[in-house]
């Protein structure tokens, strides 16, 4: 488990990586934190010919909301930083991100994974994935040709494939609006893994109070890519919180989707994982 | 038969800070921090259990928080500074948290613990009010085969505690003579 | 490093104290000494070329371009070692069993995907890796023999020519006279099929070694992480064609082993080999993927078993067919018999069976072969019996633990209708202990309150005893060729008045160096400072069986204890001529012998000062030096270890997962040399036994190519996974040991997958549905529950 010989280059600043990246094409790799990629290099599942070490660019981490209240991450925020950024800079409207972190691995694998690298590996069931998904995030990419800004909507395209072009980089990626009463619930048979599914979920409540003006129902490992799920925000929108709503956008998400059977579990046991899980997201939600 | 051992592979000069002391290592890129601490700097201490990041035998600190110094290449590492298991002791006594380890048996073959060890030096440094729940969570991240973890996880709940009470003796100025409960605190035996 | 501080026992009474481990500084501080820890000069590192097919001719094997990859030394296929085969053997008739050759590395046959075809020597781990990227074999494939059904089923496909029907082994034994009139006429007769996932021991430290040719002694050195150093050494001998002498092997420091390690490797072999080819110190240290598809593995096991009983409850028969899946190949020295035989001899465990047949077998498969593994087969069959008991007390109306009070052995020594004798344990005892334990702490109410909320609780139990201390009487009714069971120790004092002893067998993690000199220093009355244990070197150590069966304490420290009392005599026969009394009038004692008449006394010191440096001192006959020679083995039938396991389980609906609320063990393993050894021993093993109930699984596909070659997919459970565990002891002494002790290593992993099935079943009652095979995953449980709705 040694990986294969590579070139390493470390990058001095955006541009550069991004040229490295234009100059060696389809052999080369962004390295950030490394907690998914080293792996695979270490079982030759991955063998980049150049790594382009992005690890020690400035500018790139760190949090900030701006005016809008939109959330600003820097892609080489580690998930660690996020869980225990101060209530300032990470308020109550975005708890459900600061929650979610302690689903994603452990805490060594926290304190170096980024948030960029999470995003960038496209994992069906990544936390960050699902959230981007979940709160219409907008993920900024660098390249030769300059920065675009991508929807999340449009950015996952498939099992460890994104939107990305192979001489870009992700430096930033912006939740434009708070999500105050949004949670993630997730399950794994072991503490730490990826989830066999993964649900989140967003509502909006009226501002008269009562009930819902509508939601957001997000599914990670029920396809290549977090889907987002319109029949179950359907069952949201005009509806009275409760046990009884929530289970019923439950079901019908589970009934919504095609999700695959695999060793991590047949498409059945996955809609009965959909059910509880979207039910306690909202359950989560409401009580925040 | 040639032997081809000599040939050279692309190396390159890496600088290394590991437990306070500057090293410079010529090495293949490709080499991940765990291997050129054990067989470049023979620090034997950090063990290698699965290298993909799961078992955490090999949990090391760099700038303070525990990694997987399997999922490094030791490039990665320049600028930063590493400390593995054999800064927790410098001279012939245990520090408290080694202490602690031996007295609630929170090990066995001995083979994951520097890797505990590591785990709950960083994590204490940076949330030294732990619950004990919170504690079993961090203790989650490795793998131990021998203990069933509740030894491991009291150790180093007693650890936090003892360190609490320590630093409470201080603030409170009735104990001059107190240890501070400092990461490296050691204590006689 | 100084060792921790003891807690100080009374005088001459380390022996129960939860004394402070010797090898923990060491292994705290990053001082230990494991195998991959060694660097020898111009040392160099070897990988394997493995099949990537499970069953298959290998039709060309060509290693050309593996040297030229920089960085490789050397490639050797079989044909280039041309080494001995391993070969297991039994003493029964070829109708009983069949000797398979294991190949150290395959030649034109491969019988498993991960199996060695080669070794490729380089300068590092990392070349030696491209190596294995450059070689080229063709295989002409053949159909895999991936389950035991398929190994069984007419016109299966054979894994070794040899073995018809795929069968290694196939005994039946027993079969009481009557048996078929018992089940014809019994009031209750229950049933239960189950089949257990394979599973991998996975000790922390992969297996691994570093052979190194010594001219000066003109012999091999193996440093190897192996239980069982002897048994290396003379496969070692054999395969290398070497005379046993000119092989030493010395163990490290050891990350676990758990059974895995006590067999020989052939990974171990064709590295002595290279190195000796190559005069150059060669290092293997297998990798996490190998370890998890080429490494031994254990536990697939098909069990159909019946069970009569009358009204009250009380058994009356059981019949049990008992197939194992023991992969491709017999291990050395315990073969592929190691399974069924132990199943089939112990199955009747702690309940009075009256009538008793069995029929085992072990099948070979395209798998990576078994080993034993922690509880050998014991953790399944207490699995079925514990779960005939709870299905036949459901049949009767009887609570779960009622019944088995009416069946549990109560007098001893008791010998079964399996022809073996229990020495005396606590079964009841633990039993009650255990139950009101649970009751007390009120998790009967809880229990039923819960319910009515609608949530799903579960109790569940397990009673077994664990046959510890196997002597050569006890092995030889396996009939292995090769017999293991004593144990012998040196105790030797210096001229400082410090011992050292030796003991064959070898600690991965059991605290031998602090147990078995607590036994010394008790027996000559020294401080436990002054007393070093030295184990694993084949050198050093006249010879040994290592650890296994849980033997090292009951036979090992048997023989520490028998040796230092000798040299305990020969002290005291040169303290009879200073002191110029009888010896029978002295004691030994804090270092010196002693005339407890008027308190006149010499140290060891200086009778060890005479004993070597002033001989001329010594009594006639006397010799010179400080040493005795003493071994020890268990006649009969061993001694037994037992324990009651209770667990409280919820089952959550929607995702299934079995959590785990209240863990409760009571065991008596006799004397506890060290409470605190002996705790985390039981501990350890729970968790290693929850880990095969719940989690852990070796999976392959149809074509035989291993699934779960991660710890992404092979799940070894975490501390969220595991519960606190409280244990209580009971002391029911051993007779025949020499310190009343009895093995611990293994109990904890035996008692726990039964406890927690039946408590998973226990809270799936409402939904008729009842789970036995294992590992039980929420998957499972979750279609389990949704029938409920």
């Amino acid at each position: 488990m040694k990986p294969a010989a590579f070139t390493y280059h470390r990058a001095r600043d955006v541009e550069g990586a991004a040229r490295l990246l234009a100059e060696l094409g389809d052999e080369a790799k962004i390295i950030a934190g490394g907690q998914s990629l080293v792996a695979m290099m270490n079982f030759r599942l991955a063998r980049p010919a150049h790594l382009v070490d992005i690890g020690g660019l400035t500018g790139l981490d760190g949090l900030r909301t701006d005016q809008d209240g939109a959330l600003h991450v820097g892609a080489l925020t580690t998930h660690h930083a996020m869980e225990t950024a101060p209530p300032e800079v990470l308020g109550t409207e975005f708890a459900v991100i600061r929650d979610a972190m302690r689903w994603i691995g452990h805490l060594p694998i926290r304190t170096r994974g980024t948030v960029g690298g999470s995003l960038a590996h496209a994992d069906s069931t990544a936390e960050w994935c699902l959230l981007a998904l979940l709160l219409d995030a907008v993920l900024v990419a660098r390249g030769p040709r300059g920065e675009r800004r991508i929807e999340a909507a449009d950015f996952f395209l498939g099992y460890y494939t994104t939107a990305l072009e192979p001489d870009e980089l992700l430096t930033e990626v912006v939740f434009p609006r708070p999500a105050p009463r949004a949670a993630l619930a997730e399950f794994a048979e072991r503490r730490g893994d990826f989830a066999v599914v993964s649900a989140a979920v967003d509502l909006e409540l009226a501002p008269s109070g009562g009930e819902l003006s509508g939601g957001r129902v997000a599914l990670g490992g029920v396809a290549p890519s977090p889907v987002r799920v319109p029949e179950a925000e359907e069952v949201l929108n005009g509806g009275m919180p409760g046990p009884e709503l929530f289970a019923r956008c439950a079901a019908v998400a589970a009934e919504s989707v095609n999700p695959p059977s695999d060793a991590n579990g047949s498409a059945r046991y996955r809609r009965s994982l959909i059910r509880t899980l979207v039910a306690r997201a909202c359950e989560e939600a409401m009580a925040r | 038969m040639t032997d081809t051992t000599r040939q050279a592979l692309q190396q390159q000069l890496i600088g290394l800070h590991v437990n306070g002391e500057d090293h410079e290592v010529l090495t293949e890129p490709r080499r991940t921090l765990v291997d050129v601490l054990r067989h470049d700097l023979r620090l034997t201490g950090t063990h290698v259990g699965c290298e993909h990041g799961i078992c955490g035998a090999c949990t090391v600190l760099l700038d303070g928080s525990p990694v997987r110094a399997c999922l490094m290449f030791a490039a990665q590492a320049e600028g930063s500074e590493i400390r593995t298991v054999e800064s927790l002791a410098p001279g012939r006594e245990l520090s408290d948290l080694q202490q602690a380890f031996s007295e609630h048996h929170g090990l066995q073959c001995g083979f994951c613990t520097p890797g505990f060890l590591m785990l709950a030096e960083g994590f204490l440094a940076e949330r030294p009010e732990a619950s004990k729940e919170e504690i079993r969570e961090v203790v989650a991240s490795n793998l131990c085969r021998c203990t069933g973890y509740q030894s491991i996880v009291e150790a180093i709940d007693d650890c936090a505690t003892s360190r609490r009470a320590a630093l409470r003796h201080r603030i409170e100025g009735t104990g001059e003579d107190e240890e501070a409960p400092c990461s490296s605190a050691t204590r006689s035996r | 490093m100084t060792a921790p501080p003891p807690r100080t026992p009374a005088e001459g009474a380390w022996i129960g104290a939860s004394v402070g481990r010797r090898e923990d500084p060491r292994l705290l501080t990053g001082r230990g000494r494991f195998t991959d820890d060694l660097e020898l000069p111009g040392m160099l590192h070897a990988q394997f070329v493995r099949s990537t097919v499970a069953h298959a001719t290998v039709t060309s094997l060509d290693l050309s371009q593996v040297r030229r990859v920089p960085g490789v030394v050397a490639a050797f296929s079989a044909e280039d070692l041309g080494l001995a085969d391993i070969t297991a053997r039994l003493g029964r008739p070829l109708t009983e069993f069949v000797p398979t050759g294991m190949p150290v590395l395959a030649r034109d046959r491969v019988r498993y995907a991960g199996e060695p075809l080669a070794v490729v020597i380089a300068r590092d781990a990392y070349a030696a890796e491209d190596g294995l990227e450059a070689a080229k074999v063709t295989y002409e494939t053949r159909t895999p023999v991936t389950s035991e059904e398929q190994a069984l089923a007419p016109d299966a496909p054979l894994v070794h020519d040899e073995a018809a029907a795929n069968t290694l082994l196939d005994v039946s034994m027993f079969a009481t006279e009557g048996i078929d009139a018992t089940f014809d006429e019994a009031p209750c007769v229950v049933h239960v099929e189950t089949r257990t996932g394979r599973q991998n021991a996975l000790p922390l430290e992969t297996r691994g070694v570093v052979a190194s040719w010594d001219h000066r002694e003109d012999q091999l050195l193996l440093q190897t992480s192996t239980q069982v150093p002897h048994q290396v050494r003379t496969t070692a001998a054999r395969c290398l064609g070497l005379d046993e002498r000119a092989v030493r092997v010395v163990v490290p420091d050891m990350g676990g082993g758990f059974g895995q390690k006590c067999v020989v490797g052939r990974e171990e072999i064709a590295v002595g080999a290279a190195a000796m080819r190559l005069e150059r110190p060669v290092k293997w240290i297998e990798d996490r993927k190998d370890a998890l598809s080429a490494a031994f593995l254990a536990r697939e096991q098909h069990y159909d078993v019946r069970a009569a009983f009358d009204e009250e409850g009380r058994i009356l028969g059981l019949d049990a067919s008992i197939v194992c899946d023991m992969g491709a190949y017999s291990c050395y020295p315990f073969t592929a018999g190691i399974e069924p035989l132990m199943a089939s001899a112990e199955m009747p465990g702690v309940y009075k069976v009256p009538a008793y047949r069995v029929r085992a077998r072990a099948v070979t498969t395209n798998k990576a072969p078994t080993a034993p593994y922690r509880g050998v087969s014991r953790p399944q069959y207490v699995m079925v019996m514990e779960r005939l008991f709870e299905r036949a007390a459901r049949e009767l109306g009887l609570g779960p633990t009622d019944i088995r009070r009416r069946n549990l052995i109560t007098e001893f020594p008791y010998t079964g209708v399996n022809n073996v004798t229990y020495d005396p344990g606590s079964y009841l005892e633990s039993l009650n202990l255990c139950e009101s334990s649970l009751r007390e702490e009120g998790w009967y109410e809880m229990k039923e309150k819960a319910e009515g909320e609608g949530r799903h609780i579960g109790i569940g139990y397990s009673c077994f005893s664990e046959r510890t201390g196997y002597g050569s009487a006890a092995f030889a009714q396996r009939k292995m060729e090769v017999v293991p069971g004593f144990d012998i120790s040196e105790a030797r004092m210096d001229t400082s008045g410090a011992l050292v002893v030796t003991t064959g067998t070898m600690s991965h993690g059991q605290s031998h160096e602090t147990t078995l000199a607590q036994i010394a220093a008790d027996e000559l009355g020294l401080d436990i400072a002054q007393v070093r244990i030295h184990q694993g070197d084949t050198d050093r150590i006249t010879y040994g069986w290592g650890t296994f069966a849980s033997r090292s304490v009951a036979i090992g420290g048997s023989a520490v204890r028998l040796a230092a009392g000798k040299l305990g005599e020969k002290l005291k026969v040169i303290a009879a001529s200073v002191l110029e009394t009888p010896a029978e009038d002295l004691e030994l004692g804090q270092g010196l012998v002693r005339r407890p008449r008027d308190g006149r006394a010499v140290t060891y010191r200086e009778l060890a000062d005479i004993a070597y440096l002033k001989a001329h001192l010594l009594p006639k006959d006397v010799e010179p030096g400080l040493t005795a020679t003493a071994s020890f083995d268990a006649l009969g039938d061993g001694t037994f270890s037992n324990a009651t396991h209770g667990v409280v389980v919820e089952l959550h609906e929607g995702t299934g997962q079995v959590e785990i609320l209240r863990y409760v063990c009571v065991e008596d393993c006799g004397v506890a040399i060290n409470p605190k050894v002996v705790e985390g021993q039981t501990r350890g093993g729970i968790a290693q036994g929850i880990a095969g109930a719940l989690f852990e699984q070796v999976t392959y596909d149809e074509q035989g190519a291993p699934s779960a070659v991660s710890f992404m997919e092979y799940k070894v459970p975490t501390a969220l996974e595991i519960p606190e565990v409280t244990v209580h002891h009971l002391e029911t002494p051993c007779a025949f040991t020499e310190t009343g002790a009895k093995g611990v290593g293994e109990g904890g992993t035996i008692g726990a997958p039964a406890a927690v099935l039946n408590a998973v079943n226990d809270a799936l009652l409402p939904t008729g549905v009842e789970l036995d095979d294992t590992p039980v995953t929420p998957e499972t449980v979750a279609g389990a529950l949704e029938r409920m709705r």
